[in-house]
């Protein structure tokens, strides 16, 4: 190869191959499943991270059930652990309160961004687009390796401010509470974490222990969580962006790419241009905690009955805007990649091309512009002028226009089909039931005049557990399901997939719809015991229902662990392309080789969604057959004049 | 090449027709026109090895940058947030940062004369250029350092005053991107010392070499252009 002069020209496939050729596989153990730097492998540990992660959460939205619906009843175990937290086994308020916290902060950054952006995202946009890996694979495992450090510091700030926490531990913990003492200002108090909830309201975060247990190093140590998160995603976007950008296999123009790797794109645009926010809130608000400034604490704040005067001028309501400039694009962070997901596996399994690929293409994008111009409606209550709240309400309503767009495109794509009632198709579609049900509330959130008075009830917990949280799980459902069988060369059991699906379905739904009644009687959010509310005292049924069905729910998640370990091993064989899919991953073997494509370049000849193709042999096309194959030549001139027509997403190939 | 040619008439008449119909996504051809046999806006080989030409530094770099804009914006509104609040008030700035400010131009100069020594050819000049840069860069570091000192002295720290913590904050993390920079920099003049400048150990073409310099470039450009608009900020936003 020339020094100094770069080639005009370098079109030799072998010398291209010898250059490019950077990665060989590893064969260490470490090197091959630890720090590997193959984009599968990395893509599967955040799936592992997210797996781990959903399981805690989940476990804390039981323990929070367990609180509300039997608020004096002793758990034994609980006493064990969480001695101060749970004394004797009966969760004091403030330990409720850290539960909500830990729950939402898990939720959202390690499950819902985490999973179906850095797990799936990782694993398929690059077989997607027909790369052999990311754009910069070690900055792809540091995003990993950063992520699960956010995770660790988040661990930690449960513990270590509870000096009782773990009576084995007992010489690590006492060097950790003191090095808490010591560092992070604070500790002690005994409780299970930081309890400001994951929005992390200041006052009551910038101000260390006197704004309660949790409050002292646990929320130091929840903000650098946060902020380390920040830039792990950071990272991974860049990664994200600079790879669909840059590596597209040959022919593949980015209006044939699948709608996967165009929500995760959009994805990780919100990602990149939100996180930088939310990282400025979180380092504004280490300073107030830890340098003395004043960017969201007023002066003269009596806190614990004590008269704060170092303190003058910030003010909380900054903080709330630069969080929910990040808060409001978070969302469709963590539902886009179930849009895309969704899209893709309704397509599959309707054996029909996507309804309208171009205006799904176009919604989403639509999505996330708006995203970034609504996160005023998080605040409608904050004393912020009229004039604004309608801004923000009018700006908000907009986005139903794009989501209703996504709907009845994926209703179009039912329209009429022979459905293969799959279990990923089944998650698939109840990611439709749940986007809509939980979606259709958020028009009435967006409304200023009714949500003055639903703010922070019960309302806005089921609207939102709906909408983002419950749907979004589906899609990560509809994608473990989907593509299992791709990533690990087996099928996940049916029988069992079916069992998970039906009580997960009616269950999420026994759970959240109740909830909207609550929230109309007045249930305030965030609350440990509604003892003192007599008003409350007739939703105890609901309550109790919602409990129960939440016990039965979680419970049922169980099969789908079992399902997932089990099939591992013992999963029937799966082929290349056991659901006759179009897409690139399902050209290469299951699993795929090291470098995806064994050092070939796909050539992609039509768009993402060939299914019942005239004259085509079956009835679907991949996008890897060349013309020649997919339909008969003579047939082919006259297939071609309507082919816009029939292929549906205008993805007809002329090229004959 | 050859590929290239042979399929571009095979791809002019399905364009124009899918135009007719108004389908812009649905192009005939394997290539997508004006993209060349790769996916990629670069024109360099086709898909998977098409990080070999290095293309991918430049949008990394574009896009990192995107990313600290949207960091320094919110920074930005929250400084002019704070700035409506009564208890407002300044802090006289050290005259070095008008020194700083003009070293960080001569880096960013220097640099720009470096790259074009580089695409001439003349390596050695390219090298002595390239020192320059990381010299005035870390001369700016230096004059920041001096401007804290002076504040420090004058009994202005990080909570005196909500002006003087935005200083403090703005001018710290400008620097800790900076330093990324200058890492930059050191990596360009360490590999521009090598003797065969990587090329021998296959670590990729020329082409990719030069998009490295372009990255980092591009980066040290926009430290450049982010203190003057902090400076800015910071001198009249008061």
């Amino acid at each position: 190869m020339s020094e100094a002069v770069p080639h005009a020209d370098s079109h030799g496939p072998e010398e291209g191959h010898a250059a490019a050729h950077h990665h060989t596989p590893p064969s260490g153990f470490i090197r091959k499943y630890i720090f590997s730097l193959d984009h599968k492998v990395i893509g599967i540990q955040y799936l592992l991270l997210a797996l781990f992660s959903v399981f805690v959460g989940l476990i804390m939205s039981v323990l929070m059930r367990l609180n509300l619906t039997w608020p004096d009843h002793k758990w034994p175990l609980l006493g064990t652990i969480f001695k101060a937290g749970a004394p004797g086994g009966q969760m004091s308020p403030e330990f409720y309160l850290s539960l909500v916290t830990m729950h939402g902060t898990i939720m959202v950054f390690f499950v819902l961004t985490t999973a179906p952006q850095g797990g799936f995202g990782n694993y398929f946009l690059p077989i997607q687009i027909g790369a052999d890996d990311m754009a910069f694979p070690v900055l792809n495992m540091l995003s990993f390796w950063t992520t699960l450090l956010g995770l660790v510091v988040l661990i930690t700030a449960i513990f270590v401010e509870g000096s009782t926490a773990f009576s084995i531990s007992l010489h690590a913990k006492s060097g950790l509470a003191k090095f808490a003492e010591t560092y992070l200002g604070g500790g002690g108090s005994g409780t299970i974490g930081p309890i400001g909830g994951w929005t992390g309201y200041p006052t009551l975060s910038a101000l260390g222990k006197i704004a309660g247990p949790g409050q002292g190093a646990g929320a130091t140590l929840w903000i650098t969580s946060i902020a380390i998160f920040c830039v792990a995603s950071l990272l991974g976007a860049l990664n994200f962006i600079t790879t669909l950008l840059n590596m597209r296999t040959r022919g593949m123009s980015l209006m044939r790419m699948p709608l996967t790797c165009w929500s995760w794109f959009t994805t990780a645009i919100l990602a990149l241009l939100s996180f930088p926010v939310l990282l400025a809130g979180g380092i504004l608000l280490l300073l107030d905690r830890h340098a003395g400034t004043s960017f969201f604490i007023p002066g003269n704040l009596v806190v614990s009955d004590q008269l704060l005067t170092q303190h003058a001028g910030g003010s909380p309501i900054l903080w709330q805007h630069l969080f929910w400039f990040f808060g409001h694009p978070e969302v469709y962070i963590a539902i886009l990649p179930g849009m895309g997901a969704t899209s893709h596996i309704l397509s599959t399994f309707a054996r029909k091309p996507i309804f309208g690929y171009r205006a799904m293409v176009f919604a989403m994008f639509a999505i996330g512009l708006l995203g970034f111009f609504v996160w005023g409606h998080h605040m409608f209550i904050s004393g912020m002028s009229p004039y604004s709240g309608m801004a923000f309400s009018v700006l908000t309503l907009c986005i139903g226009v794009p989501s209703a767009v996504k709907t009845f495109n994926w209703l179009g794509t039912l329209w009429g089909a022979r459905i293969r009632f799959t279990v990923p198709m089944l998650f698939a579609i109840g990611f439709v039931s749940l986007f809509v049900a939980g979606g259709i509330t958020g028009l009435v959130l967006g409304q200023t005049s009714l949500d003055l008075s639903m703010h922070d009830t019960y309302f806005v917990l089921a609207h939102f557990h709906l909408v983002m949280g419950v749907a979004a799980i589906f899609g990560m459902f509809a994608g473990i399901y989907f593509w299992f069988p791709k990533m690990f060369g087996r099928m996940m059991s049916d029988t069992l997939g079916y069992i998970h699906f039906w009580p997960t379905f009616v269950g999420v739904y026994a759970i959240f719809v109740p909830m909207h009644a609550m929230g109309l009687v007045g249930m305030p959010r965030r609350y440990a015991s509604f003892a003192e509310y007599v008003f409350l005292n007739k939703t105890h049924p609901l309550v109790m229902l919602v409990t129960v069905a939440a016990i039965v729910t979680a419970a049922v998640q169980l099969i789908f662990l079992f399902n997932f370990f089990w099939s591992l091993f013992k999963g029937r064989r799966a082929g290349d392309n056991p659901w006759e899919a179009t897409t690139l991953e399902w050209a290469v073997p299951s699993p795929p080789p090291f470098d995806n494509f064994g050092g070939r370049v796909p050539t992609v000849y039509r768009g993402a969604y060939e299914f019942a193709v005239p004259d085509a042999p079956e009835d679907y096309v991949m996008q890897t057959t060349p013309d020649e194959r997919a339909a008969n030549a003579p047939a082919l001139a006259g297939a071609g004049e309507q082919g816009g027509e029939v292929t549906g997403n205008g993805h007809h190939d002329g090229h004959h | 090449m050859a590929t290239t040619t042979a399929t571009t008439e095979t791809r002019e008449r399905p364009r124009a027709k899918d135009a007719a119909r108004g389908l812009g996504g649905a192009r005939g051809g394997p290539y997508p026109p004006g993209r060349g046999p790769n996916g990629g806006p670069n024109g360099g080989r086709g898909g998977p090895l098409s990080d070999s030409d290095g293309a991918h530094f430049r949008i990394g770099a574009w896009v990192l940058i995107a990313a600290v804009v949207m960091l320094f914006v919110a920074f930005t509104s929250a400084y002019m947030f704070r700035a409506s609040m009564r208890d407002w008030a300044t802090v006289e700035l050290p005259r070095v940062l008008w020194l700083s400010t003009a070293l960080i131009l001569a880096s960013s100069a220097a640099l720009e004369v470096a790259r074009r020594r580089l695409r001439r050819g003349e390596r050695a000049a390219y090298r002595r250029w390239l020192a320059s840069s990381l010299v005035l860069g870390g001369a700016f570091v230096v004059a920041q350092l001096l401007a804290w000192r002076q504040l420090v002295a004058a009994g202005v720290y990080m909570a005196t005053n909500p002006y003087s913590s935005f200083f403090y904050l703005l001018t710290g993390l400008h620097g800790l991107h900076l330093l990324g920079g200058l890492a930059g920099l050191c990596y360009l003049l360490w590999r521009a010392g090598l003797k065969d400048d990587g090329a021998q150990r296959g670590r990729g073409t020329a082409r990719r070499r030069a998009a490295v310099v372009d990255a980092v470039a591009l980066y040290w450009h926009f430290m450049d252009g982010l203190w003057v608009y902090l400076f800015a900020l910071l001198f009249l936003w008061r």
